[in-house]
């Protein structure tokens, strides 16, 4: 594999995952068995006992350069389902304040001896930096990094839409808001295309598009009514309240007007269309309460899935691990 | 006394000034070059070698003083000499930066000291580079600055920017424009495009070059300032600066070298060593510049040299800082450009002698006539070598080419007849 393909990184000899960095350049196949093994690790949420033995005396680190509550929460349930030692490091007040370089932290880490670092940070590239130079049995997830890939939500979301719509290949998927700036939004594109979704489609104002995005494999609306027209699904996208202070929108009340997911907007879509969100939500920013709360909504399905979506993640990039380790 | 005589024999000569390409001979008496042949003069075989004005840099960061932890002249002009290149034109961005005459000496001492005397400071437009007050221009060129230049640092308002440019005018001091709107490029690391929504990357639109460049010109047209574009990396800045000269403004532009040859598709895999100001640009901008050298706009190709220690590269692409170390292999990238047939050998050489040497008035470089300087290059455009960080004459360990085999090696370099 040539160091230019994204995959020379996160893929062992033989096509196996060893580090989860970006959906790009992942194959159909692979994508859907994450999200069959995730398929196996749902009902061990549902046990008396909520543990499987697959990484047990394994030490994950959750290296979050970023804050975070809930993503960085559900790898550490899944990394203790697997039954694996879980530390959490919340490295944005600790050492890099202290002028410390990221591979300075890095190495001082990997002094001790661990099998696992996932990573969130706030520089798009993160991840693959580290997974370049960790030392080799170390596997390295990306929990996202900058505006770039936030993979393992995307994979999750993926989950999200084949339990309840089966399978992708008719399904017009629409994604809403601010996508200029979301990781969550470029590994969802990635993966709702590899996946082979019918059509992929873009809602937001031009200031909130990333340059070029028609080349994303996508099609793009500037206004709900015909954007949701006939949609199966709804992804809503947080909106940041920054983006009122570097004039990319004038206020929260006329983006809510234009695009904030009301009942009313989403009668446009299927009957049966669904309705997500990665979260956080902005109620009465970018979704209507009613909506978030609604039948339709799979906001807090997500979240239980993602704990399943971790669980084969983690699980099968430290098998690629151990699988590439030479004897 | 008589002065050394050095005759050139059997290399084939390129010197664009004079339309000569071709198998001739070459005369040096002592620090010129001379039509007559000296019969005890020492003898070069120049055979299977390119013999050419040394080349001229317009834009070289010697990193001196201040930044010796990154490069130092004595470091940095011995790559230039490695690559070729026989007069420099350094940037201001030194700490302090060249706004004092007192660092104007300093630099062009340390020039001397390392044997290297035709370096060429640009001195700083406004005090600390800070856009605010104007620095001594008139001192500033008369202890040896040969141009002024604000690099991408914005002045405060366009107010601040007509008043230097109207002073600078009154004295004709030539003004070194590097075209960037602070605002439309903020916090960007990568041209603003595909590869920069795939990759998550700030990016820098085009626009913040054209909209800089177009008031600059329109500022230039108005107080007559004799100017010069550095670096420019986009097709619509070519157009602009087409259309300038076209209406009888007398600017010139030169491109930055890792422009010509890179594209930001290059950036896949976050691979800092591509992270450069300006950012590297479409294949159609790429195109463009190249139509822009062969169309005569573009008269000059720049290192835009610019070396880092490593940390300085060791981190996520938008946290590293943004520079190549060109100088040692720009004579080979160029080559390539040769090679692929999307520029002649000629056109390539005119770009490193005749069309700088015009750029900043140096009458005897980048020529090869009579009483011209010695300055002279000879290299052999076939030979394969490799470049790495351990016999790099830069001490900048931020080059995409170490490791790699590069075509076309520097055999000779003469300073005033002395090589």
């Amino acid at each position: 594999m040539s160091k230019l393909d994204p995959n020379h990184l996160q893929l062992t000899n033989s096509g196996q995952l060893k580090h989860f960095l970006t959906i790009e350049g992942l194959s159909q196949s692979l994508l859907t068995e994450i999200l069959d093994t995730a398929e196996s690790f749902i009902s061990v949420g549902d046990r008396a006992v909520k543990t499987v033995p697959l990484l047990r005396g394994k030490t994950i680190m959750n290296l979050f350069f970023e804050a975070s509550t809930r993503t960085r929460t559900t790898f550490e349930i899944a990394a203790k389902r697997l039954s694996a030692d879980v530390i959490n490091l919340n490295i944005s007040t600790s050492a890099t304040s202290k002028g410390e370089s990221l591979l300075d932290t890095l190495q001082n880490l990997e002094a001790m001896t661990s099998d696992m670092f996932i990573v969130r940070h706030a520089n798009s590239g993160a991840a693959h930096f580290i997974a370049d130079r960790v030392t080799p049995q170390v596997a390295v997830i990306n929990a996202g990094d900058g505006r770039h890939a936030h993979p393992t939500q995307a994979m999750l979301d993926m989950m999200t839409i084949r339990r309840h719509k089966g399978d992708f290949k008719n399904l017009t998927v629409a994604i809403v808001g601010d996508i200029a700036h979301s990781r969550v939004a470029r590994s969802q594109i990635l993966a709702l295309n590899t996946l082979g979704a019918a059509e992929v489609r873009l809602i937001a104002p031009k200031t909130l598009l990333p340059a070029n995005a028609d080349a994303l494999g996508v099609n793009i609306y500037y206004d709900m009514a015909s954007g949701l027209k006939d949609v199966d699904v709804v992804i809503m996208l947080r909106l940041q309240k920054e983006r009122m202070q570097s004039a990319l929108l004038p206020s929260e009340q006329e983006f809510y007007r234009l695009y904030g997911l009301t009942e009313e907007k989403l009668a446009y879509a299927k009957p049966d269309a669904v309705v997500m969100h990665p979260g956080p939500i902005n109620r009465g920013v970018e979704i209507q309460s009613e909506v978030a709360d609604g039948e339709r909504s799979l906001i807090l399905n997500q979240v239980t899935y993602g704990i399943a979506v971790r669980m084969a993640v983690l699980s099968m990039a430290m098998s690629g691990q151990t699988e590439s380790q030479p004897n | 006394m008589t002065e050394k005589s050095i005759s050139i024999v059997n290399g084939h000569v390129i010197d664009p000034q004079h339309n000569i390409d071709q198998t001739t001979d070459i005369h040096i008496s002592g620090n010129t070059i001379s039509s007559a042949a000296n019969n005890n003069a020492e003898k070069i075989d120049a055979r299977d070698l390119i013999i050419t004005p040394g080349f001229i840099d317009l834009s070289v960061n010697l990193c001196e003083p201040g930044l010796t932890h990154k490069g130092s002249i004595a470091s940095e002009t011995t790559a230039a000499r490695a690559g070729g290149f026989t007069a420099l034109a350094c940037t201001p961005s030194t700490r302090p930066v060249i706004d004092s005459s007192a660092v104007v000496r300093l630099i062009k001492d340390k020039g001397e000291e390392a044997n290297f005397p035709h370096v060429y400071p640009l001195g700083a437009m406004t005090k600390q580079l800070g856009g605010e007050q104007l620095s001594e221009l008139h001192a500033l060129n008369e202890s040896g600055c040969i141009a002024v230049s604000n690099g991408r640092n914005p002045y405060k308002n366009n107010r601040v920017l007509l008043h230097a440019l109207e002073y600078a005018a009154t004295f004709n001091i030539q003004v070194f424009f590097h075209p960037q709107d602070i605002e439309l490029a903020e916090n960007g690391c990568a041209h603003e495009g595909i590869m920069s929504t795939n990759l998550g990357l700030p990016g820098i639109p085009a626009s913040a070059e054209t909209v800089a460049l177009s008031r600059d010109l329109l500022l230039v047209e108005q107080t007559g300032v004799r100017a010069h574009f550095g670096q420019i990396s986009c097709a619509k800045s070519v157009e602009l600066i087409a259309d300038a000269q076209a209406r009888g403004l007398s600017v010139t532009a030169d491109v930055a070298i890792s422009n010509l040859i890179f594209t930001d598709t290059d950036l896949a895999g976050y691979n800092s060593d591509f992270h450069v100001q300006p950012p590297l640009r479409s294949e159609a901008d790429r195109q463009a510049l190249i139509a822009g050298i062969k169309s005569g706009v573009i008269s000059a190709i720049c290192s835009n040299h610019q070396p880092h220690e490593p940390a300085a590269k060791q981190a996520p692409f938008a946290a590293t800082e943004a520079g190549i170390s060109t100088l040692e292999t720009l004579l080979p990238c160029g080559l390539t450009l040769v090679n692929k047939g999307e520029l002649s050998l000629v056109e390539f050489i005119r770009c490193l002698t005749s069309g700088p040497a015009q750029v900043l008035g140096l009458d005897k470089q980048g020529q090869l006539g009579d009483n011209a300087l010695a300055n002279i290059t000879l290299f052999n455009p076939t030979e394969g070598w490799v470049y790495n960080s351990e016999t790099s004459n830069s001490m900048g360990h931020n080059s995409p080419f170490f490791g790699r085999e590069l075509i076309g090696k520097v055999r000779h370099c003469l300073i005033d007849g002395v090589g």
